[in-house]
């Protein structure tokens, strides 16, 4: 498999992490920890939630099996001939909030966005054994470059909110929400004033 | 008098939507690199970095710098002395439409009640002005809605004056944390009536990135605004450090004696920003 051209000296240290996450790999990981992921994952924001969640509502069978997988929120541009993707960085997490306790109730082990996730969510993933981790918004195209197969597993009509199943080679990450309850923001922000970090959940 | 035909400017809109969002402006560009340099946060740093390695990958292949290649905005600044052979408005869209669909770029605009995908970015937002002489303007602003949904707008009541306004934007930007892809420009709006200061924030962000409001009163509260959300220290992503905006833009408008709109329109770094002259 040939190794993404990526510059270095971004993320120092990165630690190797496959997905589908290994057993026991999941309580190694610490808020703040730098991760550099190889393996597969699934794809999904808004549309594919909401479906996802209707599908769940109407007692109907999902078009993927979530147990013990990684959902990247991420809607891609597309690729030109000879691409394997557009540029592919993370939206928002906030967004799929409402949605993520069923998806975690499901098996789902981890999510990938960026930015801040709700108490309920934060209080799910604990119960459920979850991690979130954030990469680098508005760096898609370099990011594309860890990504280096796609598929378009389902919703294809909700265009780049389709739900695609991408193979990732060397994709960095930060852990944000450790299984303690831990959170890499509130931590940076009890740096910043110089108090004792505290977890909220 | 000078005539344009309608088919020139679907044209030149189609140039702008594609290269705007792979090709960053030198403002934005030497904006990031003057954080990564400040920056001492060493994950911020590399965050910098990255944005700076991604905007050149980005160039180089005619990649989009970010995915979110945005709903368009456009700003139309049009001569008195122009006459416009056909029709302008669609003119635009049927610009974006093609600059969209052949530079590969995301089709992100959707039907908000039924949220359906109208498959080709358009309709574009667009703002029409019209000014003296025979020119016409064409400003692009890709706006991506990670940064756009922290954006809001307050009536303030005149008491609260320009501490209160200051205080306003600061905690908007606050609020907002890593969702909005920090390090943002703020775009404030202050003065006129309800949709004047939305208006007066947006259009703000096309100023060349970083330039005083030439309004020295004005000048010193964007710098006061930009010091204050640099101090509070989020940083890149919410990583941590000192750079969580590179420039805070405001533009007035005079208001009523009853008012004191402020609003605040929240970009991204990915901040991709074009202009023509036609």
């Amino acid at each position: 498999m040939q190794r993404p051209k990526i510059d270095k000296g971004f993320f120092e240290n990165l630690h190797p992490i496959s997905i589908p996450f290994e057993e026991n790999v999941l309580q190694t990981l610490k808020a703040g920890d730098l991760v550099s992921l190889s393996g597969s994952l699934y794809t999904g924001r808004d549309q594919t939630h909401r479906r996802l969640v209707a599908l769940l509502d109407e007692g109907r069978e999902l078009p993927i099996e979530l147990q013990g997988q990684l959902l990247y929120y991420v809607g891609p541009s597309p690729a030109k001939e000879g691409q394997v993707i557009g540029a592919a960085g993370p939206t928002t997490s906030y967004r799929m909030d409402a949605y993520t306790p069923r998806l975690l109730e499901l098996g789902l082990k981890g999510t990938l966005g960026k930015g801040s996730r709700s108490m309920p969510v934060r209080e799910a993933m604990k119960k459920h054994g979850a991690v979130y981790l954030a990469t680098v918004g508005g760096a898609g195209a370099l990011l594309s470059k860890s990504i280096i197969k796609s598929e378009l597993l389902a919703f294809e009509d909700a265009g780049p909110e389709a739900l695609f199943r991408f193979e990732v080679l060397n994709f960095p990450a930060v852990v944000i929400n450790d299984l303690e309850g831990n959170d890499y923001y509130e931590m940076v922000t009890a740096e910043r004033l110089g108090v004792k970090y505290e977890k909220t959940i | 008098m000078k005539t344009l035909q309608s088919s020139e400017i679907t044209v030149a809109v189609r140039a702008l939507a594609m290269s705007a969002s792979c090709d960053l402006e030198p403002d934005i560009l030497d904006k990031l690199l003057a954080a990564r340099d400040r920056e001492k946060s060493p994950l911020a740093k590399n965050a910098l970095e990255i944005l700076v390695t991604n905007a050149n990958i980005a160039s180089r292949e005619q990649i989009p710098v970010c995915q979110d290649t945005g709903i368009g905005v456009v700003f139309v600044t049009i001569g008195q002395e122009v006459i416009v052979e056909g029709n302008l408005e669609e003119a635009i869209q049927e610009g974006i439409r093609a600059g969209y669909a052949e530079g590969f770029l995301r089709k992100s605009v959707c039907d908000p009640v039924t949220r359906k995908n109208t498959g080709t970015n358009v309709p574009a937002v667009i703002h029409l002005e019209m000014v003296p002489g025979d020119k016409l303007r064409i400003g692009f602003l890709p706006k991506g809605c990670g940064s756009e949904n922290m954006s809001g707008l307050v009536m303030l009541p005149p008491s609260a004056g320009i501490p209160g306004v200051e205080e306003y934007v600061v905690q908007k930007v606050k609020d907002a944390g890593s969702n909005p892809c920090p390090p943002v420009v703020v775009g404030v709006g202050l003065g006129g009536t309800f949709e004047k200061a939305a208006l007066l924030a947006k259009k703000s962000l096309m100023r060349p990135l970083g330039d005083p409001n030439p309004d020295a009163k004005v000048a010193e509260i964007e710098q006061n605004i930009m010091q204050r959300i640099n101090q509070e220290g989020q940083g890149v992503m919410g990583w941590g450090g000192v750079n969580t905006a590179l420039a805070v833009h405001m533009e007035t408008y005079p208001t009523h004696i009853a008012s004191l709109p402020v609003a605040v329109n929240i970009q991204c770094h990915a901040h991709r920003h074009k202009e023509i002259e036609l």
